[in-house]
């Protein structure tokens, strides 16, 4: 399985970003093999709106299973359904490691639907 | 002419001055509200409404018959309002601006563009004065398309008087474009010269003449005036901070109920504002002949 986990971080110790649309990078992460990449997300710094649908566009060219952040808008939520991808939401105190492997402990629910509101109504 | 009543603060008194304008113009006259996410011009004007319009937008809908999922609408979309994944493509109306690009790129012939209800005109009268407002609809983001359907509504001849929404963004540039000269309304605060010079930066940067009007005129005044010989901008209405306006305001009535030693100025003001523009086309010019040189 192929994970994307939000961060500012660039490694596994680094915390969850709480934030999909506007997360700084993505981590991507190989359950089968433990290896693990950093995917960019600087795309959407400058837009005003729409940046959820954005990043959902970007992670899908990395083939991944799932998505772990902290909050999932209603447009983000739909594309990445649409895409489908599944969201797993995360407390966001938690290390990227660490949120994976609550994933693994199937300690993370998954999300039917967007769980904040959008920005603009 | 079409004169813009603008301003970059909020409530510094554009509606006020826009309907004094209208009820002292001395020739035909309409006065558009273009502040339609919170129009209220009509408070003061009080017309009689007798014909109302809808107004629509494009969105695109997608046909997932002939939809093979390549992605070039997505693609091409500057506002994330149309998503290619695959299979499913996703639209988000309340993102899209309406420019057709998806519709136009798509290979297959799969996008048609649908009408999307997003506001309301209201057109009406009162004695001599032609009223049209927009409302936008409850729930939609975006205003400029209401404004310029207000806006198609401006007199080919005569006065137009254009209310403006405040800020310097979208909705203020869509109102104030293709108009002869801006009124700036401006109030003799630090807030108010703080916006009034973002107001006027924006206006350099469109190229439209413009005009400072001081509501609320009290000691404070140089603040304003200063700035205003300073950058060389004609100040040509002075309203004094009294009571009475605010009193009167929140009644309904319009400023020249209780001041009407102000009608003869008012009345006076579009042809002063004409002179400006016929002054600033000159320089203009003169500024594009030096520029060939």
């Amino acid at each position: 399985m192929k994970i994307a986990i939000t961060t500012a971080g660039t490694n596994l110790e680094s915390k969850v970003d709480s934030r999909f649309g506007r997360a700084p990078q993505f981590l991507i992460y190989h359950t089968e093999t433990g290896v693990f990449y950093m995917k960019e997300n600087s795309q959407n710094l400058n837009a005003a709106q729409g940046a959820g649908i954005q990043s959902a566009i970007h992670i899908k060219e990395e083939m991944v299973d799932c998505v772990i952040t902290g909050n999932c808008g209603p447009k983000a939520y739909a594309t990445l359904d649409a895409a489908g991808i599944k969201v797993y939401t995360c407390i966001a105190d938690a290390s990227v490691s660490e949120a994976i492997e609550m994933l693994k402990q199937g300690q993370l629910t998954k999300s039917e639907e967007a769980n904040v509101e959008g920005h603009w109504a | 002419m079409k004169i813009a009543i603008a301003s970059g603060k909020g409530g510094t008194g554009k509606t006020t001055i826009s309907c004094a304008l209208a009820f002292a113009a001395t020739g035909p006259v309409r006065l558009l509200d273009c502040d339609v996410e919170e129009p209220n011009s009509h408070f003061f004007i009080q017309p009689k409404i007798e014909q109302t319009e809808t107004v629509f937008s494009l969105v695109p809908q997608v046909d997932p018959e002939k939809c093979t999922g390549c992605g070039e609408c997505s693609r091409v979309c500057q506002f994330s309002a149309i998503a290619s994944l695959g299979k499913k493509t996703l639209v988000f109306p309340e993102l899209c601006h309406s420019c057709g690009a998806c519709a136009r790129i798509c290979p297959t012939g799969a996008i048609e563009e649908t009408q999307k209800e997003i506001g309301l005109l209201e057109i009406g009268r009162h004695g001599e004065v032609e009223f049209v407002s927009g409302l936008m609809n409850v729930g939609h983001a975006m205003s400029p398309p209401v404004i310029r359907a207000v806006k198609k509504h401006a007199l080919e001849e005569g006065l137009t008087l254009i209310d403006c929404p405040p800020g310097t963004s979208c909705p203020f540039v869509t109102a104030v474009k293709g108009c002869d000269i801006a009124l700036l309304v401006t109030e003799p605060t630090p807030f108010g010269l703080h916006d009034l010079k973002l107001a006027v930066e924006t206006l350099r940067e469109l190229g439209l003449p413009f005009a400072v009007a001081v509501n609320r005129a009290n000691g404070e005044n140089n603040r304003i005036s200063e700035y205003c010989s300073e950058e060389n901008i004609p100040l040509v209405l002075q309203i004094p901070e009294d009571r009475r306006v605010a009193e009167a305001y929140s009644r309904g009535q319009t400023l020249t109920t209780v001041l009407p030693e102000l009608r003869e100025t008012l009345a006076a003001l579009p042809e002063k504002l004409r002179a400006l523009t016929n002054h600033s086309t000159e320089t203009r010019k003169e500024r594009e002949k030096l520029a060939a040189l």
